[in-house]
């Protein structure tokens, strides 16, 4: 079970004066229950790439194999890969449209002809992994907090029950409270379900806290592919493609240059403070 | 009286279910008194519906309050024939430039505004030449803002509000779709505009670590302003930050740890140089 992108690349409009190439040879593979971060500035192709995933993007060449079968196969259902792919696109509280919303929740397993019953079922377990309130299912989403419709709206995408959810900067223009319930949500999802987890994002001290593993974009190539540590001590390349580390390897540099005995490797408030305190015993 | 004043301002919208019948009133700003002097660069944090958004509207007068007054300059918003001049003293800047851009060329973008108040077409371009200048954008004067990077965009609409020559700007989340670096330049944009032409900042922001240069800071709950001051004395209350969540730059909460874990740091640790002269100044 797993993701493997061979080789792909991707041109937009090709043939025309907008000639682009958006993907450049990217290759890698992706297990069960990984929980990566996929870090790169504005434009350097990321979302390209993750459309690439479920077949909603062809690669100009090369391939995508989803559980050892290539995609692009012309008796490979990309339809059934959509619900097992599931993605999450920026600002998803804008797709949601019902009345209520469990019925939102229960729109997409409706349309994957499911009974009645199971449709309902995976409704409520959705929700229920998102952690939304039980008393709000019958209300209408659009009295919700930015930070719930989102949930919401990831909820929707979980009742399709994917093994493989991909979300394009889920916490974009949430409050830090907001931010965390997501994180919070996704990590619950990957410890629970062992679901595979790809987090698009641009903050990172998320990406830090939360994920095993780090895909870095440039201009269409992909530049690292390592352990969050490992990334981020190349802080000074980072900057220079339009990214950073996370502040608080900022602090543990900036403490080290002032002499102290300390981990530069920290990407995380608690590994910062737990090598300062061993520092100044 | 500074030059965005407001006293009591409250305001109401009624809540309508499908049919329009009343479902009940929202207050989204309740009573908020504040004075914001001329050259501040002030910062309104709160969390997601806690009404900063709707406040921001009333300071260029896209919403009149329903209750108290807001004064632009010296000016009652909800005197009608003040509108133009407020929209030309105080400018805002939405979370997503996408919805803001809507010329072909960039330096056409930017003379926008300045076209439509009757600005002769040679100052037009003096202006659009230095707004561009004043946000590093001169050199993409003639590329199509669709090519432009999310913080490239967002700097042209700022440019266009620039380009009016306003005394103020009101910033609601500019930088919440932005990359590390795109967040970097527009901030650093704000406090260049806010030292060398003087203008008034207002930002609002959910990254905490953009507030640390801010004069004055604001937070807001529930329509409320709960807490103000320098970011040095909102900052030192940790615990009251999380309660309205909300959170702190992340040098200050490692600092904040230290200190539950028994070093006697200072409170209000904002800055790397700070955490190592405390440190410092623990080791003797």
């Amino acid at each position: 079970m797993s993701i493997i992108a061979d080789h792909i690349n991707y041109t937009y409009e090709i043939g025309t004066g907008f000639e682009r190439q958006a993907i450049k040879d990217i290759s890698f593979v992706i297990e069960d229950g990984e929980f990566i971060g996929l870090i790169g500035h504005t434009g350097s192709g990321k979302s390209t790439l993750i459309q690439h995933l479920n077949g909603l993007v062809k690669a100009t060449s090369g391939t995508v194999y989803y559980n050892g079968q290539d995609i692009y196969d012309k008796d490979y259902d990309l339809k059934t890969l959509r619900s097992k792919v599931g993605l999450v696109f920026q600002y998803p509280e804008h797709q949601l449209f019902e009345t209520d919303i469990f019925k939102d929740v229960c729109f997409g397993p409706k349309n994957l002809g499911l009974p009645k019953m199971e449709v309902e079922l995976r409704a409520f377990e959705a929700l229920r992994m998102v952690g939304l309130e039980e008393n709000l299912y019958y209300q209408s989403p659009f009295d919700l907090s930015g930070g719930q419709k989102r949930r919401v709206a990831i909820a929707g995408v979980l009742a399709m029950k994917p093994e493989v959810l991909i979300l394009d900067e889920p916490t974009a223009g949430l409050d830090p409270k907001g931010r965390d319930d997501i994180l919070e949500c996704l990590r619950y999802l990957k410890e629970e379900t062992g679901m595979t987890i790809i987090l698009v994002s641009h903050s990172m001290e998320d990406v830090a806290k939360y994920v095993n593993r780090i895909m870095v974009m440039n201009d269409g190539v992909l530049m690292y592919d390592d352990t969050p540590k490992n990334i981020f001590t190349h802080y000074r390349e980072l900057e220079e493609i339009g990214l950073a580390a996370p502040q608080v390897t900022y602090i543990m540099n900036d403490l080290k240059n002032a002499g102290f005995d300390v981990n530069t490797g920290a990407i995380t408030v608690d590994e910062a403070v737990e090598s300062i305190m061993a520092s100044v015993r | 009286m500074g030059i965005i004043k407001t006293e009591n301002l409250t305001f109401e919208y009624i809540r309508r279910d499908d049919e329009g019948n009343v479902e009940g009133i929202t207050t989204a700003v309740d009573d908020v008194s504040l004075d914001i002097q001329a050259g501040d660069f002030v910062a309104i944090l709160g969390h997601n519906g806690s009404g900063k958004s709707t406040f921001a509207k009333h300071l260029n007068a896209l919403v009149a309050p329903t209750e108290g007054t807001v004064w632009v300059d010296g000016m009652d918003t909800k005197e009608e024939e003040h509108t133009l001049d407020i929209r030309q003293t105080s400018g805002m800047v939405f979370q997503n430039p996408d919805n803001q851009i809507i010329c072909t060329l960039v330096e056409e973008e930017v003379g926008f505004g300045p076209e439509n108040i009757g600005v002769p077409t040679d100052e037009i371009w003096e202006c659009v030449e230095k707004s561009l200048k004043a946000v590093g954008m001169y050199r993409f004067r003639k590329a199509s803002p669709n090519k432009l990077s999310g913080g490239q965009k967002q700097r042209v609409a700022i440019a266009g509000i620039v380009a009016m020559k306003p005394k103020c700007i009101v910033l609601d989340e500019p930088t919440a779709m932005l990359d590390p670096s795109g967040r970097k330049d527009v901030i650093n944009i704000l406090h260049a505009l806010n030292k060398q032409e003087n203008v008034t900042i207002i930002l609002i922001t959910h990254y905490m670590e953009e507030v640390i240069d801010a004069d004055h800071v604001f937070v807001m709950d529930e329509g409320k302003v709960v807490m103000e001051g320098t970011p040095r004395q909102i900052f030192t209350q940790v615990d009251k930050m999380k309660e309205l969540h909300l959170d702190v730059p992340q040098v200050t909460e490692v600092a904040y740890e230290l200190r539950m874990k028994g070093l006697p740091i200072n409170q209000g640790v904002l800055t790397n140089a700070e955490l190592i002269a405390e440190l410092k100044r623990i080791q003797g």
